[in-house]
C-alpha cells in the first residue's frame, strides 16, 4: 500500500510536468505557429505574413543585420575570451583574483545598460567626444549603429567565453603541454595545435551560449543601434503596432527566430559531438611567471580589456551621484537621483525582489524534481520532459514573451498584465539551465549512496529528500544564485509584459534611459549592480573553488 | 535475527540479453557465504537481486521461509557494503552510523549507544565526528561496515568490499570482516573476483561463471578437487596434461600412475598443481628441463619443458643455494594423492565423480 503511493509521487509529478509543461510552454508555441499561418478573418491557411516579411528589405534586412552582428560578435568574444582565459590559465597576472571578479561582475548585468553608458561615454554628447571634438578637434567615430552593437555586445559577452574556457583549463593536464614541447611543439604553435583542439568542445558550447544571447538581444540595439534594425527590435515593433488585432506577423517573424536558433543549436550539436570527448586532469596547469616584453603585453592585454568591460557600469554608477538637471547631468554631486528614484520607483525595487525570487523557488523546485525523475526514473515519458525542458533554451526571450501575452490574453486562463505572467516567463527562460546544472549534479552522485540508504531502510523519498538532495545542495544553491541574478537583470521578457503595476528595475532603466532621466536610470542601475554584486559574492561563499558555469 | 537465503530457478535479464538463466542457491543461516568468478559473470547483478535493487525474471527468492521477490529494499531488513563505499558526504562519521536506526522504529534513547556500540567494535570510535571527506579509504570502509551492522540485518551484503584499498590493508581489513562477522554471526554474501580472499574469509563459496554456478563448497574442497577444469584454473594455477586413461591407470609421456577412485576408460586431461611435481633423483621418472626460473622470496617458481614441448609450472620452497640454472636436466615425480583427472571436455572431474 505504502510502496503504490511512493511510486504514485513519481508519475503524478510526472504528470504534473507534462500538463504545466503543455499549458504554459507547448500550447502558447502552438498558437504563435497557428498566428502565423492561419488567416484570422478567414481562418485559411496562409503564407501572407512571411510573404510580407520575406517581401520587404525593411523587414528581411534585419535578419541579416542579427546575423551579421551575432557572427561577428561571436568570433570576437570567443577570440577575446579564449585568449585571456589561456593568459590567465598559463601566466602569473598580477591581481588576478580582482580581475576575475571583474569579469564576471560585467557580464552579469543587462547589456543595455552598458549600452547606455556608452552613450554616455562615446555618443553624440558623450564626455570623451566632446573632450577629443573640443580640446584636440578630432572627431570621435560614431558610436552608433552596427559598431555600437558590435563594441557592446562583444564586451558583455567574451567573459561567459572566458569562463567557460577557464574551467576547460583547468581540466587540461599540464603534462600534455609538456609531452607536446617535447615534442617540438611550443609558443603559438601549440596553442593552434593542442590547445585549442583540447578546450574544442567548451568553446562550442559557450559559442552557442554567446549566439543565443547577442542573436536575442534587444536592448541593446534598441538603445544604441538607431537606424540599425535587429531581429528583436522587428518582432517587438511587430508585435506593439498590432496590438489589438491580430498577431499575425509578430509571430511569423517570431517563427522565423525559432528556426534561425533552432538550425543554430542543431549545428553546433552536430560539431561538438564530433568533437567530444572527455578530460580529467591530475596535474594541473599552473601559471606561470614571464618576464620582459610577453609579461607587458600579457598585462596589457588584460587590463585593457578588462576595463573596457567594466568601465560602463564604474561611469553609470558615478553618474548616479552626479547632480541632474532636467535630463542632463550638471556638475556637482549629489544623492537626487536616489531620492526620486526611491521615491518614484519603491514598487519596482520590491518587483525586482518578489518576480525572481518567486520564480526561482519554482524553477529550484521544478528542476530537482525533473532531474530526477530524468536521471533516476528513465522512461519513454521522463524522456519526454528532458527534451521539451531545454525547448525554451533555443527560444529568444522576447518570443516567450510574445508567446505568452499572445496565449493568455483571452479567456480560459487570462494573465496579461499580472504579475503571474512575468513569474511564468522567468521560470520558463531560466529552467533549461538550471535543470542541466541539477542532471551534472545528480549524475556525480553514485546511485548506490541512495542504494545504501534504501538498503537502511530509509522509504523512496526520505532518500529522495535526506540523501539525494543534500548532496546536490551546493550545486543547486550555486545554480540558483546565479540564476537569480539573470533573473533580476531580464529585460526581453518582461518588456513584453510588465505593467505599471509590475514593472521591474530592468525595465525601469530602460524606459527612463528612453525618456531621458539619465539621473535616475543610473541610481536605478547602481542599486541593480549593487543587489547583482552582493549576490555574486554570496554565490562564491557557497562555491569555494568550483567553477562558475552559467 | 540472521536467516538462511533459498534461491530457486532465480533468471535475470536486461531486456533480451539473459544474465542469469536458472540458477540455485542455499545460504545456511549464519554462513560467511562467497560468490566468485570472473569480471562479468553477474555476481554484482545477483546480490542486487538479493538486496531488491535489480527486478527479478523468473524464479523466488526467500529469507528462511518468507518470500521476498516483491519487498521492498527498504523492508528487507538487509546490511549493504558497497564498492566506493557510499558513505553520504554530508553526513558525520556518527550520522552515517545512526542513518538507519533513525529509519527504524527503534527507541529514541538507544540510537546513541547502539552507534557507540557498533563504533566502538569496528574499532572507529575515536573519529565519530569527522566528516567523511576527512576519513582515508580504509576509515571510510569501516563506517560503511558499521552502517550496515548497527541495524542487525538479517543478511550482511557486500560487493567487492575491498577492492579499492591497497594490498596491506586489504589484508587487514578482510581480517577485520572476517572476525566482526564470526563475533556477530549474520549470515553474509560476498562478492569478489579475487580467489586468495575468497578462500581466507569464507565458510563456502559458489564459484559462478556467466551467470551458473559451477561448484559450491567450503575453500579446500574447491581448491583441492575443482568440480570441472574451469574452476581448477581460477582457483590457485595449474598445469594440464593430456592422458589416457585405463580404469584407474593414467599413463602419458610413457609413464604410468595409479589414481585412487578413478574409474574410467578413454582420453583424459589431468590437472596438477604446481606444487604437485615433486623434483627427484629417479632417473626413471618424467625427465624435464628447467627453462626459466622466478624467485618469488618463499617461493621459486620454474617452468620446465616436457619431452612432449609442452611447458609446465613447478613451485618449491626456495633454497639458499640452488643452481637451478636454465637448460638442466632434471626429474619430476608427482602427488598422486593431490591430482585431479578431467574428462576430455573439462567438464567434470573423475575423480570426485567416484569418491561419492
Ligand atoms: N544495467 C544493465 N543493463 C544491461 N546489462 C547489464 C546491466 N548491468 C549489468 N549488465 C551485464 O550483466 C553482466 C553481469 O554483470 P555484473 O555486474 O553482475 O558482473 P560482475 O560479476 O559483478 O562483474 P565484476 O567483477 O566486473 O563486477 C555483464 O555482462 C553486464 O554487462
Ligand atoms: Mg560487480
Amino acid at each position: 500500500m505504502k510502496n503504490k503511493l511512493k511510486v504514485n509521487l513519481w508519475s503524478s509529478s510526472t504528470l504534473g510536468f507534462i500538463i504545466l509543461y503543455s499549458i504554459f510552454l507547448i500550447v502558447p508555441l502552438i498558437l504563435l505557429l497557428s498566428d502565423s499561418f492561419i488567416d484570422s478573418n478567414t481562418g485559411q491557411l496562409t503564407l501572407a505574413n512571411f510573404q510580407r516579411f520575406f517581401g520587404k528589405k525593411y523587414y528581411y534586412s534585419t535578419l541579416y543585420n542579427s546575423f551579421k552582428v551575432t557572427v561577428l560578435v561571436t568570433f570576437i568574444a570567443v577570440a577575446l575570451g579564449t585568449v585571456l582565459a589561456y593568459f590567465f590559465a598559463r601566466f602569473k597576472i598580477r591581481g588576478a583574483k580582482t580581475l576575475r571578479i571583474l569579469i564576471i561582475l560585467s557580464s552579469m548585468s543587462a547589456p543595455f545598460v552598458g549600452a547606455y553608458s556608452w552613450i554616455l561615454l562615446l555618443g553624440r554628447n558623450g564626455i570623451i567626444t566632446r573632450f577629443f571634438g573640443n580640446l584636440l578637434g578630432i572627431t570621435m567615430p560614431d558610436i552608433y549603429g552596427f559598431r555600437g552593437i558590435l563594441l557592446v555586445l562583444s564586451l558583455q559577452l567574451y567573459p561567459l567565453i572566458f569562463l567557460y574556457v577557464s574551467g576547460a583549463f583547468s581540466n587540461v593536464d599540464n603534462s600534455l603541454l609538456e609531452a607536446s614541447e617535447n615534442l617540438g611543439c611550443s609558443g603559438v604553435k601549440r596553442f593552434y595545435k593542442v590547445i585549442i583542439p583540447l578546450i574544442l568542445p567548451t568553446v562550442l558550447a559557450g559559442a552557442l551560449l554567446v549566439f543565443m544571447r547577442c542573436f536575442s538581444d534587444f536592448g541593446t540595439p534598441m538603445l544604441i543601434g538607431e537606424g540599425y534594425r535587429t531581429f528583436p527590435i522587428t518582432i517587438y515593433d511587430a508585435y506593439m503596432s498590432e496590438l489589438g488585432g491580430n498577431n499575425g506577423f509578430a509571430a511569423s517573424i517570431a517563427i522565423i527566430a525559432i528556426i534561425v536558433t533552432l538550425v543554430i543549436f542543431l549545428v553546433q550539436k552536430r560539431i561538438s559531438e564530433k568533437h567530444s570527448f572527455t578530460m580529467n586532469s591530475i596535474n594541473k596547469i599552473r601559471p606561470k611567471k614571464i618576464y620582459g616584453i610577453q609579461n607587458v603585453l600579457v598585462h596589457l592585454y588584460s587590463y585593457i580589456l578588462i576595463t573596457l568591460s567594466i568601465a560602463p557600469q564604474v561611469y553609470v554608477i558615478y553618474t548616479s551621484f552626479k547632480k541632474v538637471n532636467g535630463t542632463v547631468f550638471t556638475s556637482g554631486y549629489s544623492l537626487e537621483s536616489y531620492v526620486m528614484a526611491f521615491s518614484r520607483m519603491g514598487s519596482a525595487i520590491r518587483n525586482t525582489i518578489v518576480i525572481p525570487l518567486v520564480s526561482l523557488f519554482f524553477v529550484l523546485v521544478f528542476a530537482i524534481f525533473i532531474a530526477y525523475l530524468v536521471v533516476r526514473r528513465r522512461s519513454k515519458i521522463t524522456a519526454i520532459i528532458d527534451s521539451v525542458s531545454m525547448v525554451p533554451y533555443i527560444v529568444p526571450g522576447i518570443v516567450v514573451g510574445i508567446a505568452l501575452a499572445n496565449a493568455f490574453s483571452n479567456p480560459p486562463i487570462v494573465l496579461t498584465g499580472s504579475m503571474t505572467i512575468m513569474v511564468i516567463a522567468l521560470i520558463i527562460r531560466r529552467l533549461p539551465y538550471t535543470i542541466r546544472s541539477s542532471v551534472a549534479t545528480l549524475r556525480l552522485i553514485p546511485i548506490t549512496v541512495e542504494e545504501a540508504a534504501r538498503s537502511l531502510g530509509a522509504s523512496n523519498f526520505k532518500t529522495f529528500w535526506k540523501i539525494t538532495i543534500p548532496m546536490m545542495s551546493a550545486g543547486i544553491i550555486a545554480g540558483a544564485i546565479l540564476s537569480w541574478i539573470t533573473m533580476i537583470s531580464e529585460l526581453s521578457s518582461a518588456i513584453l509584459l510588465y505593467t505599471g503595476k509590475t514593472r521591474t528595475l530592468t525595465v525601469e532603466v530602460y524606459t527612463q534611459v528612453l525618456r531621458g532621466n539619465y539621473g535616475v536610470a543610473a541610481a536605478l542601475a547602481t542599486i541593480l549592480a549593487v543587489l547583482t554584486t552582493l549576490s555574486l559574492v554570496i554565490f562564491n561563499k557557497f562555491n569555494k573553488g568550483r567553477d562558475l558555469s552559467l | 535475527m540472521s536467516v538462511a537465503i533459498n534461491i530457486n530457478h532465480a533468471l535475470k535479464a536486461y531486456g533480451k540479453n539473459v544474465i542469469i538463466s536458472d540458477l540455485n542457491l542455499n545460504i545456511k543461516d549464519g554462513e560467511f557465504f562467497t560468490l566468485l568468478g570472473p569480471s562479468g559473470c553477474g555476481k554484482t547483478t545477483l546480490l542486487r537481486m538479493i538486496a531488491g535493487f535489480n527486478t527479478i525474471e523468473g524464479g523466488d527468492f526467500y529469507f528462511n521461509d518468507k518470500k521476498i521477490n516483491d519487498l521492498d529494499p527498504s523492508k528487507r531488513n538487509i546490511g549493504m557494503v558497497f564498492q566506493n563505499y557510499a558513505i553520504f558526504p554530508h553526513l558525520s562519521v556518527r550520522e552515517n552510523v545512526e542513518f538507519g536506526l533513525k529509519n527504524r522504529a527503534f527507541d529514541k534513547k538507544n540510537i546513541g549507544p547502539m552507534a557507540d556500540k557498533f563504533l566502538k567494535l569496528i574499532q572507529i570510535y575515536d573519529l565519530k565526528d569527522r566528516m567523511p571527506e576527512q576519513l582515508s579509504g580504509g576509515q571510510q570502509q569501516r563506517v560503511a561496515l558499521a552502517r550496515a551492522l548497527v541495524i542487525m540485518p538479517d543478511v550482511l551484503l557486500m560487493d567487492e568490499p575491498l577492492s579499492n584499498l591497497d594490498a596491506k590493508l586489504r589484508l587487514e581489513m578482510r581480517q577485520a570482516i572476517r572476525n566482526i562477522q564470526r563475533e556477530v554471526g549474520i549470515t553474509t554474501v560476498y562478492v569478489t573476483h579475487d580467489q586468495e580472499e575468497a578462500m581466507a574469509i569464507s565458510d563456502r563459496i559458489a564459484v559462478m561463471k556467466s551467470g551458473e554456478i559451477q561448484q559450491i563448497g567450503r575453500p579446500q574442497d574447491i581448491y583441492h578437487r575443482p568440480a570441472n577444469e574451469f574452476v581448477a584454473n581460477f582457483i590457485g594455477r595449474t598445469n594440464m596434461v593430456l592422458a589416457d586413461c585405463n580404469k584407474n591407470e593414467v599413463s602419458f609421456l610413457g609413464h604410468k600412475i595409479k589414481i585412487k577412485n578413478l574409474d574410467y576408460n578413454g582420453k583424459v586431461r589431468v590437472s596438477i598443481r604446481p606444487e604437485e611435481f615433486i623434483i627427484t633423483d629417479d632417473k626413471n621418472a618424467i625427465k624435464a628441463v628447467i627453462k626459466d626460473t622466478i624467485f618469488l622470496g618463499l617461493n621459486t617458481h620454474f617452468f620446465m619443458e616436457l619431452p612432449n614441448k609442452q611447458i609446465v609450472e613447478i613451485i618449491k620452497e626456495s633454497m639458499i643455494n640452488s643452481n637451478n640454472e636454465s637448460d638442466k636436466e632434471i626429474y619430476l615425480t608427482i602427488n598422486i594423492d593431490k591430482v585431479n583427472v578431467f574428462t576430455e571436455d573439462g567438464t567434470k572431474n573423475l575423480v570426485i565423480a567416484n569418491e561419492k
